[in-house]
């Protein structure tokens, strides 16, 4: 799950890591309103959507607006903040339809001395969490790992423990800092951890990290992503959820226990178990096809998760053929025939419908489909079922 | 010989009294499996599929010689349960839920190292030694006794490299689902090795998925250890980089994790690399003639 940077900011501002004073705005007016409390010469305005390189990123409605800019008067935080709102900005991580700006934040300037990296994520190599900082923030650290992997510094730590002072001198070493900068790392970077442990995150990243005048340190931005499997015990967290950043149809599926992403083509699948789901979606595109979507039901799915299932899948309108895939273990192809059935009386099929059933009740499943009266194109294994579907659609 | 378990095999299934660990703790007697007991916390006493319930899993290995477990306890106790299992030093523990919390794994992970047990799992289909022993899920028909080793990080794409190993008359030795999580207990890496060092197997398929450098790790140990021959696939070719394909493991991230990526390890290092999912069957056959 992800989260907004004022929402980040506010988790930061809560476990002691410093950030900049903002205000979150949704009009021009409180825009201007913010820039005045703020009370500083300068201020940034920064569109808030779920996603990075907004610095970058321009409007559909205006390619010379950016997603991030410096203001120097109320007037122009006002004029800044009318031209992102309601608007659709575009960037490296939105895809060409970009994404909708609800809100933005008025930020105060900073005294900045050098931009650094800092992220934290799992390790999966050594099965913990690891820091991972480097001197070349502000710019893309994709980048940087691929191109001068030496230049990212990293410090595995065990949850319960944190991150000790001697890891981070070892760090400051790296990052060429010194004096009162060391103290200022010790108090952040032990705070983010605490953070990313305490509040179940998957990632965290702050691009850049700036290193002040003074020489305190400073999160300019605030990227969190959680474990979407602890929600359960991170109620805080929970409430941050903004349904609007999310895809209508992957929200509904989540409701409906199902795993569904969208994509851009045009033959749905239904599968269960998310690695034959990824496999059809690649057999398909290996016959000629493009999936329209990965979805995978589940183990435990009921009749009425899978009806829901073939509604969503039936409700992206570039879908003109759907691939049904179940090799049943938990999921009894018995189930998946029945609500098979099922959507076709409460949902209707006005694309043809390839269907491969293999596995637990699948004598059972067959017959379901064979007494029933749904228009449907059996096929035997993999290969024969991507190709009925890819020659479905022509 | 197999590896890790066999007709010998004593299994328990922690979280017997549910309707999910009843349902798949019958299913594993009806294969055949030696199953002994289950665990429940506070329904010690009641008996679930003819089997004992026992309160602790100390307990249950106490009364029942028990040597494996399947756990099927709901994601937010299912640390605490595997942990339960690592302390009474059971050597096979198959954690077949799904959804726990990867934070919650890393104490776990270093338990059962430390503790020298295997975890296999979680979020997992189990481990299977065909015609002897199956703990998990998995539905038993699809497999035949035979001479081909599997290793898996899916569950039901794990059946599909079964099925098509079984047509085609090769068989399996034993299959292992290491799971779909970040943190898993066991790896290709480990699978690999007792694969190697086991009689009977004579060839290894795997099949992995986009997401971390597992594969990667697999083909270098192969390169350097494993004389067997060795097929592969890897599942998600065209998944999107930044979403997360089911699985929380199953993701592209930072420009790592790519499917042609590690391909391209599986092939530098001499593996026989399905470029279709209905081909994994074929490409162990085709390493097999090879070798």
């Amino acid at each position: 799950m992800k989260i907004h940077e004022y929402q980040g900011k506010e988790l930061f501002k809560k476990f002691g890591v410093k950030v900049l004073e903002n205000r979150v705005a949704r009009s021009g007016d409180e825009a201007a309103a913010a820039y005045d409390a703020l009370g500083g010469a300068i201020a940034v305005v920064k569109a808030q959507i779920h996603a990075g390189g907004r610095g970058k990123g321009t409007f559909i409605e205006n390619d010379k607006q950016y997603g991030v800019q410096l203001c120097k008067s109320a007037d122009e935080a006002k004029a800044a903040a009318e031209a992102m709102l309601g608007n659709h900005l575009v960037t490296i991580q939105t895809g060409p339809e970009g994404k909708q700006v609800n809100q933005v934040i008025v930020e105060a300037g900073c005294d900045i001395a050098r931009e650094l990296y800092l992220g934290i994520v799992l390790d999966r190599e050594n099965k913990l969490p690891v820091l991972m900082c480097s001197q070349e923030g502000g710019v893309e650290i994709e980048k940087v790992a691929h191109e001068t992997p030496e230049k990212i510094f990293k410090e595995n730590f065990e949850p319960a423990d944190g991150i000790s002072s001697d890891q981070i001198k070892t760090l400051c070493d790296k990052l060429e800092l010194s004096g009162d900068s060391v103290a200022a790392a010790d108090t952040f970077m032990k705070a983010l951890c605490k953070l990313y442990v305490d509040l179940d995150c998957s990632l965290m990243e702050i691009n850049p990290l700036v290193v002040t005048g003074s020489g305190d340190l400073v999160a300019l931005d605030a990227k969190l992503n959680f474990d979407s499997n602890a929600l359960f015990r991170q109620a805080e967290v929970s409430e941050m959820r903004d349904l609007s950043e999310e895809e209508e149809s992957e929200v509904r599926a989540s409701d409906a226990g199902l795993s569904y992403v969208k994509l851009e083509g045009n033959i749905g699948c239904l599968v269960n178990g998310a690695g034959l789901a990824m496999s059809t979606m690649d057999i398909i595109k290996l016959h000629g096809g493009q999936p329209a979507n990965f979805l995978d039901v589940g183990g435990g799915a009921k009749t009425e998760a899978v009806t829901e299932a073939f509604r969503i899948i039936l409700s992206d309108k570039n879908v003109k053929g759907v691939l049904v895939n179940i090799f049943g273990g938990i999921m009894k192809c018995s189930t998946i025939a029945e609500a098979l059935v099922s959507a076709a009386k409460t949902v209707g099929f006005e694309v043809p419908l390839v269907v491969r059933l293999e596995g637990t009740e699948v004598e059972e499943g067959r017959r379901i489909l064979e007494e029933s009266d749904v228009d449907l194109i059996s096929a035997t294994d993999l290969t024969d079922a991507a190709e009925k579907v890819c020659a479905a659609i022509k | 010989m197999s590896i890790l378990i066999n007709k010998d095999t004593r299994v328990i299934c922690q979280g017997i009294t549910g309707k999910v660990g009843e349902f798949h703790t019958r299913g594993c007697l009806e294969y055949g499996t030696k199953m002994v007991g289950g665990v429940t916390p506070k329904k010690g006493g009641q008996e679930v599929a003819g089997l004992p319930v026992f309160d602790t899993v100390a307990e249950a290995v106490e009364q029942t010689g028990a040597n494996a477990t399947m756990i099927f306890v709901p994601p937010r106790f299912a640390a605490a349960a595997i942990m339960e299992a690592i302390e009474a030093k059971i050597p096979c523990i198959c954690a077949i839920t799904e959804g726990i919390p990867v934070l919650d794994m890393v104490p776990v992970y270093k338990a059962a190292q430390a503790a020298g047990v295997v975890l296999v799992g979680p979020n997992c289909p189990g481990v299977i030694t065909p015609e002897e022993c199956k703990i998990g899920i998995m539905p038993g028909y699809i497999h035949q006794k035979g001479k081909v080793g599997i290793m898996s990080r899916s569950g039901t794409l794990t059946y599909e490299g079964v099925w098509q190993t079984s047509n085609l008359g090769l068989g399996q030795t034993t299959c292992v689902g290491l799971g779909g999580d970040p943190i898993v207990g066991t790896s290709f890496i480990d699978c690999l090795r007792m694969f190697e060092e086991d009689d009977e197997t004579e060839a290894i398929l795997m099949m992995g998925e986009i997401g971390g450098t597992a594969e990667e790790e697999a083909a270098a140990y192969v390169k350097e250890n494993v004389t067997k021959p060795v097929a592969a696939f890897i599942a998600g070719k065209t998944a999107p980089p930044g979403k997360r394909m089911g699985h929380a493991g199953a993701i592209i991230s930072g420009g790592k994790g790519t499917a042609a990526e590690k391909m391209a390890a599986l092939e530098a290092a001499g593996i026989e690399v399905a470029q279709s999912p209905a081909d994994m069957g074929t490409a162990m056959k085709r390493a097999i003639d090879k070798a």
